[in-house]
């Protein structure tokens, strides 16, 4: 099986406009605020496991939804769709399943597709987590001036599009972890070390933006030197 | 083609799953109560309220988060490496994930419904200081923001600042004021 495909970048929405007026936070708000939310969670989490997959294939499979399916039912929508994702991808549904079941739950007669073959990743971790130790030196130390690479993913990145091309300072040498960008495809673990890396605003968003630093955790893979 | 309403397709979805045994309702019962009622933002403000009182673990939480809140009991999902950061008088920090929601699970829940906004989720490391002013934060100008965006598996935690006119009080009476929205930094603390 191969779910290696581009992601819409819809989920890339860091330094985006046009969304409006941040919410005001509710005290006490339930966990879940409708009952579907909390077996579409539930569900996600069981999704993972019965695909075969893991959690970046799960965020690419969410990565990868159009604009609808990512914004109109909220974060367990999209949650929901993911785990669609996963189970279509591992041939553990049949695409047209749920669709199809929809409708006969709600009073209708059509014909299901049969559950088809499993196909699930011929793939594991090699432990549990992401975290692992790696024998590479790491190539930046505290204090470094890094840039973050310019690219066009050919699938799953967690190197947002607003810190491309920018240049900041190293502040954090974080853990080694497994990349997402190949472990989502199933193409292995390629541990690196991660740093976290901080941006002065006005590198990012120019003279005119408020001043504050952004703070980010990339990939070692994800930077080079800056000039 | 008409679109399946959300609650439908969960239901059918389940459905599928659960009558060819792939799938058994109790454990999505399980996973459901742990975080409705186990795991959420009473955690963290018990790590805040220890870390008020006790200067020792406050240093011990701060140079190694995952290791201090785990003294505590707190680890699991989303809390495989937890970095404190510490609100004081000149340092605001905030966090957020732009790409999904990630969020320190052991220690907050899951996230809130702000924290999972569009509006929040991109707006908040362009124009920060605008964005917690509009969430009801106000912050005096010579604040200096840090924004933690969390693109990898660490998982930021704020340490809010202890308000004034709680000097004598004790861990328990200090936890019930740290409320959830303290600890990602998009509120104060207030006595």
């Amino acid at each position: 099986m191969s779910n290696v495909q581009p992601a819409t970048g819809i989920h890339d929405m860091g330094g985006t406009d046009g969304w409006g007026r941040a919410p005001v936070p509710v005290p006490n708000e339930p966990v879940f605020e409708d009952r579907w939310q909390a077996r579409a969670f539930a569900l996600a989490l069981l999704s993972m496991r019965l695909s075969g997959t893991n959690l970046d294939a799960f965020r690419h499979a969410m990565d990868r939804l159009d604009r609808a399916d990512y914004l109109d039912d909220g974060y367990y929508g999209r949650w929901l769709h993911g785990a669609e994702n996963l189970l279509y991808d591992s041939s553990i549904i049949a695409p047209g399943a749920v669709e199809a079941r929809a409708t006969n739950l709600s009073g209708g007669r059509v014909e299901e597709p049969p559950a088809p073959e499993p196909n699930k990743p011929d793939y594991a971790p090699t432990a549990a987590g992401s975290i692992r130790s790696v024998e590479a030196p790491q190539k930046y130390k505290v204090g470094d001036r890094v840039r973050a690479k310019t690219v066009e993913p050919a699938g799953h990145t967690r190197l947002p599009r607003y810190v491309m091309g920018h240049e900041g300072t190293v502040v954090i040498v974080e853990p080694a972890q497994l990349l997402p960008d190949t472990h989502a495809h199933f193409q292995g673990e390629n541990a690196q070390w991660v740093y976290t890396v901080r941006f002065d605003s006005h590198e990012l968003f120019g003279a005119d933006a408020e001043r504050f630093d952004l703070n980010i955790d990339l990939y070692e893979d994800y930077l080079e030197e800056a000039a | 083609m008409t679109r399946v309403p959300i609650a439908l397709r969960t239901e059918a979805l389940e459905q599928l799953l659960v009558e060819r045994g792939l799938v058994d309702p109790k454990v999505m019962d399980g996973f459901i109560k742990m975080y409705e009622t186990d795991v959420g933002p009473l955690n963290g403000a018990k790590v805040v309220a220890k870390a008020w009182t006790d200067p020792e673990y406050k240093a011990r939480l701060l140079e190694n988060g995952t290791a201090a809140v785990a003294e505590l009991g707190f680890r699991g999902p989303q809390g495989e490496h937890i970095v404190v950061v510490e609100n004081t008088p000149d340092v605001h920090n905030v966090v957020v994930c732009t790409l999904c929601s990630c969020y320190p699970w052991p220690l907050l829940g899951l996230p809130p419904a702000w924290y999972k906004d569009p509006a929040y989720r991109a707006r908040v490391v362009k124009e920060p200081r605008t964005v917690l002013a509009e969430m009801g934060l106000q912050l005096a100008d010579d604040v200096q923001i840090q924004v933690w965006d969390s693109s990898s598996e660490v998982r930021y935690f704020v340490l809010p600042e202890r308000p004034a006119g709680t000097e004598g009080f004790t861990e328990e009476q200090l936890a019930p004021l740290v409320t959830r929205d303290t600890m990602a930094g998009v509120a104060r603390v207030m006595a």
